[in-house]
């Protein structure tokens, strides 16, 4: 093992929108008190998987922050700490007198990350919004589902994961300006703005063309100048596999793998087996041949599991993959081998997702247990 | 930096590029954005993916300088053009590294072996040098090798398995959604390690895997599948424990609003905003129990009410009323939406074939040292002149020499 981190004081204050950021900064190296109040961090009932996947090498301890005595003690907390994270709602920090300036005033050194779902400030800062609202703001609603039905949010919670990662790098950020300056900073972070980067082109689209991306169910929409929708799931035996008609250098050779596949199981036609790829451009090709294809290739794919899809495709070097169930991705050889998954109190979590030279990063301590003794305010 | 500008964040630190499309170029750019100075490499013979085979492109038109999916994965960088399978260009790379201080390559693992530029090779020219490997399934193990698209090592990881409907097949997600998780995750890995850099004095290699950054974010499900042998499905919009929790059609053609109702309290006042219609009178309608036995007939009947009504007026509306709601902003919208202005997300600036683009800010503010994107993307070769003259030193004539040579192609 390997972390790369020193062992800075993280008090992480975050509700589930933070948990991830403090839970990366803890598997670099960082040591993490996650301050809970009395009977601990309220996601611990309401969502205890996502708890417990993120708050996996994190200590903790008990404040509650209505009390002067405990606002007091964390703000002794704050004079040692390298970072503080936290996810209230804007101006709450404040209004307790533990806002940037407060601190700040403390400890200059330390760097702050505040995660709201919209950040700081603006005209719908304070706006109630959960993981469906911000996707939904992001524009990342926008683009996912069916044409004929509403658009959809990934039912598995994303918005709080994408919020800490660019927590982390925001707050990583501020930490090597520090250690130049030797001045913390305030790292604002919304969680709306997180998930632009999902949008990939799709904005561009709008901005350059306008033209309106439309969400395109199993098929893709935003790789052809025409619009030409492009099947990406395909059914096969088994469940969905992942698989392109792609252009450049790398999806000519894996077009062409396929369809020698297709042939050697005399499942090829004919004009299919002599289509000349070379000339293939899939950022032009017409929505004609692109059904063509289509037609012929999927009763080829029915007829295989994923897994034997997945095999035969990295036989032959084509571009596709597994839609992978939570089972499968357990099961994966490749993670497997690269000793993905750690037990922690009997529960398999996945580690160790970056290696320094050669060894990998990961929580050395499990899920923090907390005090269930409810105290009261005086 | 400009006169009079604040130092930024990496001030002073130099990051070569090798490899193209999302996964390692947008590590680059959001190091550039925060004032290191970022080498973008390409060859002639092989340029960067995003040029070419990513719509859009100005006027629909493919063209090198035209695509927008390049313009806004490496703003703010130097761009140069450089054989390295030619031994002159290598040197060249090896030279430049020699003076850097990050690595970043996203080719499939033993690329960069075979060019001669793997990290022993690398940090023997500089011990201090941090470069980071980033490939869909990690350097090592049995599927190291395979090679694809990050839309399809989305489904891989479990994401698009999660999208859609219960009774349809999955729906993808806008493209390589994995790619951006491990790009955050990418500079987090540099960004340690620079810091581990400051204590050993010594830089490191970075194996990170694409398909293993993901995975942190589909934990919860792993997590739960691995505690309780029980997994959950794609289900729309609904949700485990807020109930109504939905998209709902606005007045006018494919608006939509989300909807949130997370304890009962909300539900009344969710009621009182739309009117106390007749339907949402049941009492059973106060509990979560009542209104989940219910939910497919709620949907209607919101969607009924939203319906009759403009999107930001529900919107309004609802958040007067302190109601979870969000406007489903669509691909125009988003350069509208305050929130974003507020956190200044588009930048504006004028790229020479594109034009006028809004290149993105990160999605966080930094109070002493914020990002500051300042310069389109480079045109293929455009910095060549002043990185291989500039920053190594190469006279005129040699340059021209090698440029004849084609080293720079």
């Amino acid at each position: 093992m390997q972390r790369p981190l020193a062992s800075y004081l993280v008090v992480d204050l975050t509700t589930e929108l933070g948990w991830l950021c403090g839970k990366i900064l803890g598997e670099f190296g960082c040591d993490v008190l996650k301050v809970e109040p009395p009977g601990g961090d309220p996601g611990r009932r309401s969502q205890p998987y996502a708890f417990a996947a993120w708050n996996l090498g994190k200590r903790s301890a008990v404040l509650d922050l209505r009390w002067a005595e405990d606002r007091k003690e964390l703000i002794e907390l704050a004079k040692k700490a390298d970072f503080l994270i936290e996810s209230f709602p804007p101006g709450y920090m404040h209004s307790i007198g533990l806002g940037w300036e407060q601190l700040h005033a403390c400890n200059p050194r330390l760097v702050m990350t505040s995660i709201t779902p919209y950040g700081q400030k603006g005209p719908a800062a304070g706006a109630p919004a959960s993981d469906l609202e911000i996707s939904a703001s992001s524009g990342a609603v926008w683009l996912a589902g069916d044409p004929d039905r509403a658009p959809v949010r990934i039912t598995l919670p994303q918005s709080a994961g994408w919020a800490s990662i660019q927590a982390a790098m925001g707050t990583l950020l501020a930490h090597y300006a520090r250690q130049r300056t030797g001045r913390g900073q305030h790292v604002d972070v919304s969680a709306q703005a997180s998930l632009v980067p999902a949008l990939v082109n799709g904005p561009y689209y709008w901005e350059i063309l306008r033209q309106m991306p439309m969400r395109g169910g199993p098929y893709l929409t935003g790789r052809n100048v025409e619009g030409v929708p492009m099947r990406n799931v395909w059914p096969c035996k088994d469940g969905f596999v992942a698989f392109a008609i792609y252009g450049g250098v790398a999806g000519r050779q894996s077009n062409r793998a396929l369809v020698q596949w297709m042939a050697k199981e005399n499942m090829a036609p004919v004009w299919l087996a002599d289509l000349d790829w070379e000339s293939f451009d899939v950022a032009t090709v017409k929505a004609d041949e692109i059904h063509r294809l289509e037609e012929a290739i999927a009763p080829f794919l029915k007829t295989l599991t994923k897994w034997q899809f997945l095999n035969g495709a990295m036989d032959r070097r084509i571009l596709g993959y597994v839609v992978s169930t939570v089972e499968d991705i357990l099961g994966d050889p490749q993670l497997q081998s690269r000793e993905v998954w750690r037990e922690y109190e009997g529960v398999i979590h996945p580690t160790g997702y970056a290696r320094f030279d050669g060894q990998q990063a990961y929580p050395v301590i499990g899920v923090p247990v907390v005090d269930e003794i409810e105290a009261t305010p005086t | 930096m400009t006169l009079g500008a604040r130092a930024q964040a990496l001030e002073g630190l130099r990051v070569i590029e090798f490899g193209a499309f999302a996964a390692g170029p947008a590590i680059g750019k959001h190091a550039a954005n925060h004032g290191a100075q970022v080498i973008h490499v390409e060859t002639r013979t092989r340029v960067d993916g995003f040029r070419m085979n990513y719509p859009p492109f100005k006027d629909n038109q493919p063209g090198l300088e035209r695509a927008a999916q390049f313009a806004m994965t490496n703003d703010c960088k130097l761009g140069i053009t450089l054989n390295l399978k030619a031994d002159e260009g290598r040197s060249l790379a090896l030279r430049l590294i020699a003076v850097s201080d990050v690595v970043i390559e996203n080719f499939p693992p033993g690329t960069m072996k075979r060019l001669g530029l793997e990290y022993d090779i690398l940090s023997e020219v500089n011990p201090r040098l941090v470069m980071l490997s980033t490939c869909n399934q990690g350097q090592t193990g049995p599927h190291a090798k395979h090679p694809g698209f990050g839309t399809q090592l989305t489904a891989m990881s479990g994401f698009i398995h999660f999208t859609g409907w219960p009774d349809r097949e999955p729906s993808l997600l806008w493209g390589p959604y994995i790619d951006y998780i491990a790009v955050a995750y990418g500079l987090v890995a540099v960004l340690a390690a620079l810091d581990q850099r400051l204590r050993t004095g010594r830089g490191c290699h970075i194996d990170l895997s694409q398909y293993e950054t993901g995975l942190q974010l589909l934990a919860p499900a792993l997590v739960e599948y691995s505690t309780t042998g029980a997994t959950s499905e794609r289900d729309g919009n609904h949700d485990r424990l807020a109930v109504p929790h939905g998209v709902y059609p606005c007045m006018g053609d494919e608006r939509w609003v989300a909807i949130s109702v997370h304890d009962d309290s909300e539900w009344h006042r969710l009621r009182s905003a739309m009117g106390d219609p007749e339907w949402a009178q049941p009492e059973a309608l106060g509990s979560v129990s009542g209104r989940r036995s219910t939910e497919a007939e709620l949907d209607l009947a919101i969607a009924d009410w939203t319906r009759t009504l403009a999107r930001d007026e529900v919107v309004a509306c609802l958040r007067e009323a302190r109601i979870h709601v969000a406007p489903v902003n669509d691909m125009a919208d988003i350069f509208d939406d305050g929130q974003l202005n507020s956190m200044r997300i588009w930048r504006q600036l004028e790229h020479p074939q594109i034009g006028r683009m809004s290149f993105q800010g990160p999605a966080f503010l930094l109070s002493d040292t914020p990002a500051v994107i300042d310069r389109p993307a480079p045109l293929l070769g455009q910095h060549n002149r002043e990185v291989f003259c500039g920053t190594l030193g190469l006279t005129d004539a040699e340059y021209e020499r090698l440029e004849r040579a084609g080293v720079f192609d």
